[in-house]
């Protein structure tokens, strides 16, 4: 199984047989900090999906126009898989393991469920963080500001119908609405 | 963009309803079961899978559509540090290294010879993936080569160089086919069917249309890439993969490598999307003998080029004409249609089979007449895609229906009420008769697009129907355990790509046994563990391996009302099964104190099994399909006619399943398919060089698949329940039709807006060139009337 980076941890293997110059990463992710040698074209996504294990920022079309890598860079959306590890130098990562606390689904989470937002899953975890992104900024989004903001996320199962309805929920329960269905 | 108002999909009741009585969970929006975990990021797909010792693997892929392989040198890869095993050709010779589930024409990798740009021609397993990027750098092949076909005319052509020696190839293990015949030059197969005197037909026929059409070849871009994990072991094999139907990958494999299907293992984690880019076997042969020769697990996952290459929509021209009496009455088609394999046949000869069912409409004909091949081109091979064959000639039937519903001054409403068939009617000879009202079906499309009422100019509203031969071979089996402590596992292999099958199977077994939905669990596919069942595609996991389920559960509740019958010492008519419990009148015992009684100690479980084979015949597609997929949609599009621009107003679907076992998914399908149909129809196509056979959008941000600022600004769905399906509760599948139905609905409201589409997609400059060809062909005719 993937080793959990040790935050005391100060050695990293290179990644190739040669001896490759690295360089350290300090970070937060997901509230936790994290300390690791990293060589410097490390690309965030790998580095949370193989380093730390944290495989729910998924990889498509590696070209930054899908956003299923989607994660909150200081609170704004990044693709994680055109973005380099060490940018998070010094800044905080919050990935969709990083979302539930203690168990308990944030409400964007629990909107996405309700709403079958969800099909495959493969898009889920950047369409939610891409969400949680844009309710931070504008609480209530229109129709228009729902779909230009999610415009980075493609979705080929559920025809984004569902996915609207579910951000329109979100920001309801978020506002502490009374809107449990 | 325009606003969205898209009716509220939410009146169905939602939520977690008890199981009471027969139907008790079914018809209710259950929540999905695996939401949570895929909102949380625990839904683990392949590529997320770790196994100790794990490599990773890459492929070198041939720049060439057509070349011989002179010398492949990896000495220089092979010596890289971190590289564990680099595979070529040579490396298979020791089994028969060809596969294909209907045509074994296809090499594992590529053995001398390659035939399209991207064929694997030698894998590298390294430590990590970096390592084997770069060891690929250091693999020399010389090639010399040859001349390509690659497009259908080329490949056509006479003297068109072959690319198989198409009278040595084998049939494959499950090409149900009937007799495949060697066939001449690229002809990879040929499907053909006649009734009536069409010529007679044609000659008294006051009205004839006639056109040559043109779809392309489409990627299916399920988000998750291929991804397969091999362990090679002591004679046995276990894969992990991204695939639909892991029981015909495991026959393919056991048959590849030699070895009893019980010593090959396919386990099948969460999948990213499907849609047919994931049936029948893709990477699973090459990971394995990589590693074989690794001796070390082996993960190769595609990136989204390579996922072009490794399957496709077929890419297809057609002739059509279709014959009809000055008073509307249809009297017959004749179609000749060539399909694109690509260099491979894939899943081909049944595409090009279903095509050919899907040609002559659900119409009343006096004769047709239907020629459909499948030609092998220099391009990446062409296998499965949502929809297919209705999709590639639904739009072309549909829109030559409508300019004969002009030509005798009827509406596009009036002439499908006259001509469609009626439940009970066949479809064709010796096959299942229709078993949907297609006639209610589209005047429910024609009342949600306001059919009848004044529109702007530059608008057009279309409608259309078709069918599918859905459900591929009805074989599938599962079982279910009623644990101890009252919960119940079930046993199914029906894969879970999104369409929600392990929360429909939950709704049936929890309805059956009067359990709450939360308490039953869906094991997913293990070849190991789950039983057989032959596929996860063609609409057919509810429908099939739905009614397995069904029947597992009835046998589980057969064994609690015989139990309860002895513990009661009543008859069983006198006992209900309701809330977990077995009940005589006021008087329950729960289910876990029954198999207590039972076993006479805690612990103990109940089994119940379910199988779904032909009921009768063999079950061949001859004689089926399983059911008939409606394929409907209803459109209305507004045309910039300076731009050619189209823009989909409104979005109509009708949802024909018999019975919704779960409306809200029902609906999810429906929304899903209309918009993969709207960029089938409008934007969607893969462009190879029709020199070199590269693909020249092989990345996103060429190939444009609809994103959310293509929504139509409304959608309407309707779902049908006349439980008039082969499934459980009456249900049958869905999933497909929305996709053919809403691609040929733009086409026909194109139509209505006076765009003749004569080719998919109906880009901007299409559409701006046929509108121009209109209004030069109108000051023509003008011209010639003054004359
Ligand atoms: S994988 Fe990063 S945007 Fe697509
Ligand atoms: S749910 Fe499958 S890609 Fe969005």
């Amino acid at each position: 199984m993937i080793d959990r980076l040790d935050t005391r941890e100060t050695e990293s293997v290179p990644a190739t047989g040669e001896a490759a110059t690295t360089i350290r990463l300090e970070t937060v992710v997901n509230g936790r900090p994290v300390s690791a040698e990293i060589e410097p074209r490390t690309l965030l996504l790998d580095f949370l999906r193989d380093r730390l294990g944290l495989t729910g920022a998924k990889r498509s079309c590696d070209v930054q126009v899908c956003g299923v890598c989607t994660v909150l860079l200081d609170g704004k959306p990044v693709s994680a898989c055109s973005t380099l590890a060490y940018e998070a130098h010094g800044r905080e990562v919050l990935t969709i393991e990083g979302l539930a606390r203690f168990g308990e689904l944030h409400p964007i989470q629990q909107a996405f469920m309700e709403r079958t937002a969800i099909q495959c899953g493969f898009c889920t975890p950047g369409m939610i963080l891409t969400t949680k992104a844009l309710l931070d900024e504008n609480p209530r989004p229109t129709r228009e500001e729902i779909a230009a903001y999610l415009g980075g996320n493609l979705c080929r199962c559920t025809g984004y119908w569902m996915i609207i309805e579910a951000v329109e929920h979100a920001a309801r329960l978020m506002a502490g609405e009374e809107d449990r269905s | 963009m325009s606003t969205l108002s898209h009716r509220p999909a939410s009146t169905e009741p939602m939520g977690a309803a008890q199981g009471n009585g027969a139907q008790g969970l079914v018809g209710l929006s259950a929540p999905r079961v695996d939401a949570r975990a895929k909102a949380t990021g625990e839904a683990k797909y392949a590529g997320d899978l770790q196994i100790p010792g794990l490599a990773y693997g890459k492929v070198l892929r041939s720049p060439y559509a057509h070349a011989r392989i002179v010398r492949i040198d990896a000495s220089r890869a092979q010596a890289l540090p971190g590289v564990i095993a680099v595979l070529t050709g040579d490396d298979v010779l020791d089994i028969n290294p060809y596969y294909g589930h209907a045509i074994k024409d296809r090499p594992l990798i590529a053995i001398d010879r390659v035939r399209f740009v991207g064929e694997p021609v030698a894998a590298v397993a390294a430590e990590d993936p970096q390592t084997a990027a770069e060891a690929l750098e250091l693999i020399e092949v010389e090639y010399e080569e040859l001349p390509a076909a690659i497009t259908l005319d080329a490949a056509l052509a006479e003297d068109a160089p072959r690319l198989h020696v198409t009278e040595l190839l084998k049939p494959g293990l499950f090409h149900g086919l009937g007799e495949l015949k060697p066939q001449p030059g690229n002809i990879c197969y040929h499907h053909a069917f006649a009734r009536g005197d069409v010529e007679e037909a044609f000659a008294k026929a006051d009205i004839v249309v006639e056109g040559e059409y043109h779809f392309p070849a489409v990627y299916q871009y399920s988000m998750e890439p291929h991804t397969t994990i091999a362990q090679w072991g002591d004679g046995e094999i276990t894969v992990w993969s991204s695939c639909q139907h892991p029981f015909l990958v495991r026959a393919e494999i056991a048959d590849l490598f030699g070895l009893p299907v019980a010593n090959v293992r396919i386990v099948v984690p969460y999948l990213g999307g499907g849609f047919g880019s994931k049936s029948y076997t893709k990477l699973e042969p090459l990971t394995v003998a990589l590693a074989r020769k690794a001796r070390r697990p082996v993960r190769i996952a595609n990136t989204v080029d390579e996922a072009m290459v490794t399957t496709r929509r077929h890419g297809m021209k057609a002739w059509m004409r279709t014959a009809a009496s000055a008073d509307g009455r249809l009297l017959a088609r004749e179609v000749r249609c060539w399909f694109d394999t690509g260099a491979y046949a894939d899943n081909g000869p049944r595409v090009v089979a279903t095509g050919a069912d899907a040609a002559p409409g659900p119409y009343r004909w006096e004769a047709v007449k239907v020629d459909s091949w499948g030609v092998y081109t220099n391009t990446s091979p062409a296998g499965s895609y949502r929809a297919f064959g209705a999709t590639h000639l639904q739009w072309i039937g549909e829109a030559q229906v409508d300019e004969i519903a002009r030509r005798c001054g009827l509406d596009a409403l009036q002439i499908r009420e006259r001509n469609l068939l009626r439940p009970g009617e066949a479809v064709r000879p010796g096959g299942k008769p229709l078993d949907a009202d297609l006639i209610g079906d589209i005047q429910k499309v024609a009342a949600a697009l306001d059919w009848g009422t004044p529109k702007p100019a530059n608008v057009g509203r279309g409608l259309s129907v078709g069918l599918l031969a859905a459900g591929a071979h009805p074989v599938s089996t599962a079982f279910a355990r009623l644990e101890a402590d009252g919960t119940a596992t079930l046993y199914v292999s029906s894969t879970e790509v999104g369409q929600g099958v392990r929360t429909v199977f939950s709704q049936i077994l929890a309805t059956e046994l009067a359990l709450p939905v939360e308490r039953v669990r869906v094991q997913g596919g293990d070849t190991l563990v789950t039983p057989y069942d032959r596929s996860t595609g063609a609409s057919r996991s509810t429908t099939l391996a739905g009614l397995a389920v069904q029947r597992a559960g009835q046998e589980l509740r057969a064994k609690l009302l015989e139990i309860a019958a002895r513990v009661f010492g009543l008859p069983e008519e006198a006992i209900e099964l309701r809330d977990g419990a077995v009940w005589h009148e006021g008087e329950s015992i729960s289910y876990p104190d029954l198999i207590r009684a039972h076993f006479g100690m805690v612990g103990g479980e109940l089994i119940g099994r379910g199988e779904v084979r032909p009921e009768k015949g063999t079950g061949s597609y001859a004689e089926g399909p399983v059911f008939w997929e409606v394929c409907i949609g209803g459109a209305e599009v507004e045309v910039d006619p300076d731009t050619g621009k189209v823009t989909v107003r409104k979005a109509v679907s009708v949802a024909d399943v018999g019975k919704a076992i779960n409306p809200r998914l029902v609906k999810a399908q429906e929304m899903g398919g209309w918009l993969q149909g709207l960029g089938n129809a409008l934007f969607e196509e893969m462009i190879y060089d029709e020199q070199t056979g590269q693909i020249l959008n092989a990345t996103l941000f060429d190939y444009h698949v609809p994103t959310i600022a293509d929504l139509p600004a409304s959608f309407v769905s309707t779902i049908v329940e006349n439980e008039d399906g082969p499934g459980p509760y009456g249900a049958k599948g869905v999933g497909e039709g929305a996709l053919a139905g809403a691609t040929a609905a733009i086409v026909t409201a194109l139509y209505d807006a006076g765009v003749r589409v004569t080719e998919l997609p109906a880009t901007p400059e299409r559409v701006w060139r046929w509108l121009r060809e209109r209004d030069s062909a109108a000051a023509g005719g003008a011209q010639s009337a003054r004359e």
